[in-house]
């Protein structure tokens, strides 16, 4: 059954190869900070609606670039080595939450050089933190499973992204709209909760689909 | 495979009545609406059977990954093309729908017209279904194509799900049900619906849905007798 010390080595597994490997690490930072710095040349300080579609696409893309490699790096004997010694739930759940820690921090860091970069809009910074930090871990999660489902198809990672934005797209809707709670938007009473729900319940969704529906992709 | 045809003779009768009794029958004069209010039949049934079908290929990817059987996989594939092809149906009844009221009669621009949340959502359906076909064109590996797109299917459906019955209701539309407005769902709340319209609309429903069934039963046995060699039984 489900061992959190088996996830967690796995967890730890893909932690160490990211830091063995850096090159794809900084290959995202780098992604990062030449988008934002494109941004920046061709427009300083847009306003406020503009800067929060340009930051939630820029996560969208961030998304696909550090989280689609997931899968497609593992090669076929190294899956069959894991089939070996793991489940398919803990094999998902570790890469969920690797995938997760990554795009935490890529988005953190977005946020950081959005804010130096393109002026910052924000008027309640720990909330739109908030909200960026539950935005990154829902995308991550989506992209994860896409991932998985594109490295079955044996093909690059433009699938992940066909197959991926259209599902993404309501969840960004509600991400956006949430957003704007930080830009001292007001918000009917209950409403902020029912985005947030919401969100919530989206997320629970994904992560039992991901745990019921993986052990289908897994086997070869 | 259901092999009666009584079916197939409602599913005529019903649509030859919606089609009669829809642009003969009396119906309520609303202001903007007017006649129009008839494209209540078509349009509205479209999004309805389209929702259906997508349901319905859901349910044969889940039989499909319970027991591996390809004839599930042919099922599922063809109701989602039939749903995306009602789907497109939909939208070009509603283009005409639009035109006679949003356009002349609110004058709305193009620009608010497409930011409707309904819009997007089927917009959204239409965009996942047409990464599913994608998806599995990419396989050459027939087992693995049905496998891989099952799971697709069923995750796309549960993401599809809230953008086409949640967010709607949240976000502020010119379709009816949008927060704001009295109605709750449109066209199925027997509060606000006439009883003149349910007198066309509720058969229109059945009528269409048990059309799509057929053309996508026609369309699996052609897919069946092709791959009769593959399917071992």
């Amino acid at each position: 059954m489900l061992s959190t010390q088996k996830i967690l080595a796995l967890f730890k597994k893909d932690v160490l190869l990211e830091f063995r490997q850096k090159h794809t690490f900084y290959g995202i930072l780098l992604y990062i900070a030449s988008t934002v710095f494109v941004l920046y040349l061709s427009m300083d300080n847009p306003e406020l609606n503009v800067w929060n579609a340009l930051f939630w696409v820029i996560q969208l893309f961030i998304c696909v670039n550090a989280v689609a490699k997931s899968f497609l790096q593992e090669s076929k004997g190294r899956m069959l080595y894991f089939y070996s010694i793991s489940s398919p739930v803990e094999f998902i759940v570790a890469k969920i939450l690797y995938n997760l820690l990554l795009m935490v921090l890529m988005s953190l860091l977005s946020l950081f050089l959005f804010s130096v970069f393109m002026g910052n809009p924000v008027n309640n910074t720990w909330k739109f933190a908030g909200i960026v930090l539950i935005g990154g871990a829902s995308i991550s999660m989506v992209f994860s499973i896409m991932s998985a489902i594109a490295a079955k198809a044996q093909q690059n990672a433009a699938l992940v992204a066909i197959l991926g934005f259209p599902v993404i797209l309501p969840l960004l809707m509600l991400l956006m709209r949430l957003s704007k709670a930080a830009f001292n938007e007001v918000f009917k009473d209950g409403a902020l909760f029912e985005l947030i729900g919401l969100i919530a319940g989206l997320d629970v969704l994904i992560i039992l689909l991901a745990i019921i529906l993986f052990p289908y992709l897994w086997k070869d | 495979m259901v092999k009666k045809n009584w079916w197939k003779i409602v599913s005529l009768l019903l649509l030859i009545y919606t089609v009669v009794g829809g642009f003969l029958m009396d119906v309520p004069k609303l202001f903007i609406l007017n006649e129009t209010i008839r494209n209540l039949y078509f349009h509205v049934s479209m999004w309805f059977v389209m929702m259906i079908l997508f349901g319905v290929s859901v349910v044969y990817s889940i039989k499909y990954l319970r027991g591996f059987n390809l004839r599930n996989d042919i099922y599922a594939v063809n109701y989602a093309a039939v749903g995306s092809f009602l789907g497109i149906l939909g939208y070009t009844t509603g283009t005409i729908w639009a035109n006679y009221t949003w356009v002349t009669d609110q004058s709305q621009t193009l620009g608010s017209i497409l930011k409707e949340p309904k819009l997007i959502g089927a917009a959204i359906a239409l965009l996942i279904y047409g990464a599913y076909f994608v998806l599995r064109g990419s396989f050459t590996d027939m087992d693995k194509r049905a496998r891989i797109s099952a799971v697709y299917n069923i995750f796309a459906f549960a993401m599809l799900f809230p953008s086409i019955w949640i967010i709607p209701r949240l976000v502020g539309s010119l379709h009816p049900g949008a927060p704001g407005s009295d109605s709750g769902n449109p066209a199925l709340n027997f509060k606000d619906i006439d009883s003149r319209l349910r007198m066309v609309f509720y058969p229109a429903i059945i009528g269409w849905t048990l059309l799509a069934v057929w053309i996508a039963t026609l369309k699996i046995r052609i897919q069946l007798l092709k791959d009769k060699s593959l399917l071992n039984e």
